[in-house]
């Protein structure tokens, strides 16, 4: 038997979900995809008392349209977000991040509740939930609250998420009125990005006017760059401009060396996707204005 | 609301809300639970352990020993089964999670005698050596060819990522999986 022995625990509604968080969350653990949790506990690395699987909570996983926003719950699997019409056409940047997370066999279970909450410092969504503006909607005992990625991500694997909380709902604005890209380098398709980057861009004209440019594998938590995106802003995204980006990423960021590549490498590539990013998000905001 | 500092995440107006509301008591912790399962159309029932792995269960309690155990967390693939249609790491669920679920395993797939399309594309293009990671590699491009009938060598490539062989070079799991395909269109199509 590989984990070490723990209680476990299967609620069907978010109120007994969270009636096990009040009694067990401070030694308990929550189960969503286990594409993370389930490794650790194999290895022993967590050693929980109490497992509450939240896998089925049926309540907590829905697409849903509510106009400006994209309302997505908790326990969605990120297959199935991948899949989503509404996704591709409202979220074109999630869409097309979420094909990133591991491999189809880790998508079919991984869940967009339960990476964000695992919030490693390299996956996609923290980053895409940054540039987008997500809400991430928390229920406990208190009640419900919201935070953005902001104020959710505090370091390595650690959110502003209390023992007795749980996350239920991100909600994300739709930006059709972006161009969007979404970029990474990793070892191999599926691994941990070494560095990705999600941009998003308004042009008018040949100018861009408003970029958000967001970067993953650089430091404890998912960043954005004011200095880039007010250095863009107003500008042609020419070589020039393109290249000052890279200069100033590079010169901004700080990232770890760890045995996959160099801080120094993490910073070159993150100033070449940064650009690469910024143009391509630019060239989709003029093919969607119907060019 | 928006400036709301981390400690303190209180509201109270959802506390009054909550307190009008009966309280859920929580529902009952397991250390052991019976689970009926459908493995290759078979039923099976069973207790569990709840910290066994679906593939410790497959193996040890079922006998279904074609499923492989390689790394145990995810990484290599060789465990890859279908639950309930879809490809997943059966090293990263619990047994007690497939309770009510339909599962095939490379058992369900062909015999010595009559192997399935895709068993014979493997074997034609020398697509295994040691044979250690070909059921994990079987199951994945099983789902992923049902999805995905006529893939480009790219998406076949990007598919085949999730699963680790270290004897071929995959050079010869890729050229298996296309054959796999164009044998499957035509016996669908026939």
């Amino acid at each position: 038997m590989k984990p070490a022995p723990f209680q476990y625990a299967a609620p069907e509604t978010v109120e007994e979900s969270l009636a096990l968080l009040r009694a067990f969350g401070e030694e308990g653990k929550v189960l969503a995809g286990g594409q993370s949790l389930v490794p650790l506990l194999n290895m022993r690395l967590a050693r929980p008392s109490v497992l509450i699987d939240l896998n089925r909570v049926r309540e907590l996983s829905y697409i849903r349209d509510e106009g400006m926003t994209v309302a997505i719950g908790a326990m969605t699997r990120q297959r199935a977000v991948e899949l989503s019409g509404l996704v591709r056409e409202r979220l074109p940047l999630l869409a097309e991040a979420v094909r990133y997370i591991g491999h189809p066999q880790i998508r079919n279970r991984g869940t967009i509740g339960g990476s964000l909450a695992h919030a490693d410092p390299a996956a996609e969504l923290p980053v895409v939930a940054l540039v987008l503006g997500a809400q991430l909607v928390i229920r406990g005992p208190k009640g419900t609250r919201s935070l953005r990625p902001e104020e959710f991500f505090v370091s390595y694997l650690r959110t502003a998420l209390e023992p007795e909380e749980l996350l239920v709902e991100v909600r994300f604005p739709a930006h059709r009125a972006y161009g969007t890209a979404y970029l990474e380098v990793a070892r191999r398709h599926g691994d941990y990005a070494l560095v990705g980057v999600a941009a998003m861009v308004r042009m008018e004209g040949e100018r861009c006017a408003e970029a958000r440019l967001g970067f993953t594998g650089v430091g404890p938590v998912p960043v954005r760059l004011p200095e880039v995106e007010e250095a863009v802003a107003g500008r042609h995204l020419d070589d020039a401009t393109l290249a000052e980006v890279g200069r100033i990423v590079a010169d901004r960021l700080e990232p770890q060396s760890d045995i996959h590549a160099s801080a120094a490498y993490r910073r070159e590539v993150a100033g070449v996707l940064a650009g690469r990013a910024l143009r391509l998000a630019a060239a989709r905001f003029k093919g969607g204005e119907g060019g | 609301m928006k400036r709301r500092a981390r400690a303190n995440p209180s509201s109270r107006t959802a506390q009054g809300r909550r307190s009008a509301k009966a309280q859920v008591s929580p529902p009952p912790l397991w250390t052991q639970k019976e689970i009926k399962v459908r493995v290759n159309g078979v039923e099976y029932t069973s207790t569990v352990d709840v910290r066994m792995t679906l593939v410790d269960f497959l193996r040890h309690e079922l006998g279904l020993t074609g499923t492989h155990v390689g790394c145990e967390h995810g990484v290599c693939g060789a465990c890859t089964i279908l639950l309930d249609g879809q490809a997943v790491r059966s090293c990263l669920l619990f047994a007690v999670q497939a309770d009510g679920a339909e599962i095939t395993t490379v058992e369900g797939l062909g015999t010595p005698e009559r192997l399935h399309p895709l068993q014979e594309a493997f074997r034609d293009h020398h697509a295994l050596q040691c044979g250690f990671c070909t059921p994990g590699f079987l199951m994945t491009t099983l789902a992923f060819l049902r999805e995905n009938p006529e893939p480009s060598d790219g998406e076949i490539r990007e598919v085949l990522a999730g699963n680790l062989c270290r004897c071929t070079g995959y050079q010869g799991i890729v050229e298996a999986v296309r054959d796999a395909a164009r044998r499957l269109r035509s016996a669908h199509g026939a």
